[in-house]
C-alpha cells in the first residue's frame, strides 16, 4: 500500500489558471493508434474555438512516428517516457498524467471512450477532484460562459444529457471511438515535442503487465468496424448464424450478435452489441433475424445506417431502421450474398 | 479471505418498449434487478469461495432503501452479508460524489482483499465509479476483466481490450471490474434464501459515514447536467416485402451505395 502515491491536487484550484486543451493519445507497441487521430480533430475543433493550443499526451517506452500528431493537428505533444509505460497499467499512468495536469494545468482533457481512456481518466478525475462525463457523442464550447459542453446518451441511449463541470478544472470527457473522423495530415504544420521523464513514486507501481494477447478471432473488432453485420435468434441454429459470418467476410464486415445469440453460444461474448455488451455507431450495421429488443437497439441506434430483414413486419427493429426487407432471413440472406458477389465481381471487372 | 461485490440496483430492460412515435423509452413494470453485470462478478465471488472456503462475501450497495431488495437477493444467491448506503443526502449526485460515499461504506464495513463489480451499470452506463472508488480507498484498480486466478497474495486479470487481452498481476487489496465473460450467473438457493431473511442488513446514512453535507448530492459533484432531451430516433424507413423477385435485394444495394457505406 505503501508504494500507491495519492497525487491529489489539495490546493484550492484557480480556474483561470487552466489553459489549453490535452487529448489523451493511445499506443500499442509503440504505434500510435487511430483513435488518437479521432482525438485529435475533436481537441482541434475545440482548441480553435477557444483560441488556445492542443497538446496530446502520450505515455509509452519508444513510440515511432510522434511528428504524425503534430502533422495532424497537435500543436505540442508531450510524450511520457520510461519502460514502465510501455504497455497500460492504471496506476503509474494516472499518476503521471496527474502529475503533468498539474504541472501543465489544461482547461480540458479528452480521451477515447476505450478500455484504456475510461480506465485512466476516472482515476485522474479522482485524483484531481474534478468531473469526468463519460462516452460523450457531442463536445461542444458553450459561447457565453466558453465552458466545455459534453453530450452523451444515458440509459440505452433513449436520453441525451448535456453535462458540464462547472466549478473544477480541468473539464475531463472521454468521446465515443468513431464519433469523429481521424484527422488529416498535414505537412506543412509545425509543433514541438517535449519528452518527460518521471521519477520516484510516479512511476512506481504494485502492478505487473505480464503479457498481451492478440484476439485472432475477432478479425475486426465490433467497436472500430465501419459495417457490421449482426445476427439475433432468428438465425435459428450456430449452423444459420453462419451466414451472418459470411455476409460479414464477403463485406470485409465485423460479425455483431444479440445476447440471445451469444447465450445461445452462436457467437461470443466481444461481438455482442447492447446493454450489457459493446455500443456501436458503425457506418452501416444490418440487423439479421433480430427483433430489436430495447437491450440491442441501445447498442446500435446511433449507428450511421442502419438495415434490417426480419420476418415479423411489426418487429421493433423497423422502428429504428433506414431500410427494412420483412422476409425470411433464410431466403433473403442467400440473395442478398449473392448480389453482393455479383456487385463485386463487377467492381474488379 | 474477504471479498466485496459492488451491486448496484437498475430498472429491468426487459419489459422496456420504444414509444413508436417518440422513440422514447416506455417502462411498462416497476421492475428493478441487480445490474446484470454485478450478478456476473457476484457469480465469481461465489465461484471463488466454492475453491476457496474461508472466503467470506460481503455485497455493498448505494441507492434507496428499496435497493434492500437487490442486496437481499444476493444474499439469496450465495453471498454472506450486505450493508445498503442509503440516505435523501447522497441524491443528486454524480460520479465522483458517489465514488466517495460507497468507498466509505466499504471502509465502514472492515477490511477486504478483493472488491468484485460489473464494468457499468445498464441505467447510467458511465462505467467510471469503479475506477474512482479504488482511488479513495487507496487501491490498485483492474477493469474489464474477463478472468481471474486467486494467488496466494494477489490477482492474475486477464482484461478483455480492443484488440485482445491482457494478463497482469496485481496483489491484495485490488479493485477488480468485470466483464460477462468472468462467470455465468448464477440461481438463489434454498438455504440462501433462508440466509437472506435471517441475516440482518445495516442500512447506513450520513449519520453513520460521516461527510460534509458540502461533499455530497449535487453540491459536492463537480459536474452539473444542464439539459436532457430525446434523441430522434424514429427514423424514414424505406419497406420492403420478399416477393420471391430479386427487387428488394436491388433496392437495397443501390440504397446503400446511394449512402456511401459500400
Amino acid at each position: 500500500m505503501s508504494m500507491y502515491v495519492n497525487c491529489s491536487i489539495a490546493e484550492a484550484k484557480n480556474i483561470a489558471d487552466y489553459k489549453g486543451v490535452f487529448i489523451l493519445g493511445e499506443q500499442r507497441d509503440g504505434k500510435i493508434q487511430a483513435v488518437t487521430f479521432e482525438l485529435l480533430t475533436w481537441g482541434r475543433g475545440i482548441a480553435d474555438t477557444l483560441g488556445c493550443e492542443l497538446s496530446c499526451v502520450l505515455l509509452g517506452d519508444k513510440i515511432n512516428n510522434m511528428e504524425e500528431v503534430i502533422l495532424r493537428g497537435a500543436d505540442k505533444v508531450f510524450f511520457i517516457q520510461d519502460p514502465v509505460f510501455k504497455n497500460f497499467l492504471p496506476q503509474p499512468y494516472s499518476n503521471a498524467i496527474t502529475r503533468l495536469v498539474n504541472e501543465e494545468k489544461p482547461e480540458i482533457i479528452i480521451s477515447g471512450a476505450t478500455t484504456t481512456g475510461r480506465t485512466v481518466m476516472p482515476l485522474v478525475a479522482a485524483k484531481a477532484s474534478t468531473g469526468l462525463t463519460a462516452d460523450c457523442t457531442e463536445l461542444t464550447i458553450d459561447p457565453e460562459t466558453k465552458l466545455l459542453l459534453q453530450t452523451r446518451p444515458a440509459i440505452g441511449g433513449n436520453i441525451m444529457a448535456t453535462i458540464k463541470t462547472p466549478n473544477t478544472r480541468p473539464q475531463m470527457a472521454t468521446v465515443r471511438p468513431r464519433s469523429a473522423k481521424q484527422s488529416e495530415i498535414d505537412t506543412t504544420r509545425t509543433g514541438e515535442i517535449i519528452v518527460k521523464k518521471y521519477e520516484g513514486s510516479t512511476i512506481m507501481t504494485v502492478e505487473k503487465f505480464l503479457e498481451f494477447i492478440i484476439d485472432t478471432t475477432q478479425a475486426v473488432s465490433i467497436e472500430e468496424a465501419d459495417i457490421i453485420i449482426a445476427g439475433g435468434k432468428g438465425m435459428k441454429n450456430a449452423q444459420g448464424f453462419k451466414l451472418v459470418e459470411e455476409l460479414a467476410e464477403l463485406m470485409g464486415a465485423a460479425v455483431g450478435a444479440t445476447r440471445d445469440a451469444v447465450e445461445l453460444g452462436w457467437a461470443t461474448y466481444p461481438h455482442q452489441v447492447g446493454l450489457s455488451g459493446k455500443t456501436v455507431s458503425p457506418k452501416l450495421i444490418i440487423a439479421l433475424g433480430i427483433a430489436g429488443k430495447i437491450q440491442f437497439l441501445a447498442g446500435m441506434q446511433t449507428s450511421d445506417v442502419i438495415v434490417a430483414i426480419n420476418k415479423d413486419p411489426e418487429a421493433q427493429i423497423f422502428k429504428v431502421a433506414d431500410f427494412g426487407i420483412v422476409g425470411d432471413v433464410f431466403d433473403v440472406v442467400p440473395m442478398l450474398i449473392e448480389a453482393v458477389k455479383k456487385m463485386k465481381a463487377k467492381a474488379i471487372a | 479471505m474477504k471479498i466485496i461485490v459492488l451491486v448496484k440496483q437498475v430498472p429491468g430492460t426487459d419489459s422496456v418498449k420504444l414509444d413508436p412515435i417518440t422513440g422514447v423509452m416506455v417502462r411498462t413494470g416497476k421492475d428493478t434487478i441487480i445490474n446484470p453485470l454485478d450478478e456476473n462478478a457476484l457469480a465469481e465471488a461465489i465461484r471463488i469461495k466454492s475453491t476457496h472456503p474461508d472466503v467470506t462475501i460481503t455485497v455493498v450497495s448505494m441507492g434507496p432503501p428499496s435497493a434492500m431488495k437487490a442486496i437481499k437477493e444476493a444474499i439469496a444467491m450465495g453471498a454472506d452479508g450486505g450493508v445498503l448506503v442509503s440516505g435523501r443526502e447522497f441524491a443528486g449526485s454524480d460520479t465522483i460524489a458517489t465514488a466517495k460515499v460507497i468507498a466509505a461504506g466499504i471502509k465502514k464495513s472492515g477490511t477486504f482483499d478483493l472488491i468484485l463489480c460489473g464494468e457499468r451499470a445498464t441505467d447510467g452506463e458511465t462505467g467510471q465509479t469503479a475506477a474512482m472508488i479504488a482511488h479513495y480507498l487507496n487501491v490498485p484498480a483492474q477493469t474489464y476483466v474477463s478472468a481471474l486466478e486467486i494467488l496466494e497474495d494477489g490477482v492474475i486479470v486477464r482484461r478483455t481490450v480492443e484488440s485482445g487481452f491482457e494478463r497482469v498481476q496485481v496483489p491484495f487489496p485490488v479493485l477488480v471490474s468485470v466483464n460477462k465473460d468472468i462467470s455465468d450467473t448464477g440461481f438463489p438457493t434454498l438455504s440462501g434464501k433462508l440466509r437472506a431473511k435471517n441475516v440482518e442488513v445495516p442500512m447506513w446514512a450520513n449519520a453513520e459515514l460521516g461527510f460534509d453535507k458540502s461533499e455530497l448530492g449535487l453540491t459536492g459533484s463537480p459536474t452539473r447536467v444542464v439539459k436532457i432531451f430525446s434523441p430522434k430516433l424514429s427514423r424514414d424507413t424505406i419497406m420492403f416485402k420478399t416477393n420471391g423477385t430479386t427487387k428488394p435485394i436491388d433496392e437495397l444495394l443501390s440504397f446503400l451505395v446511394s449512402k456511401d457505406v459500400v
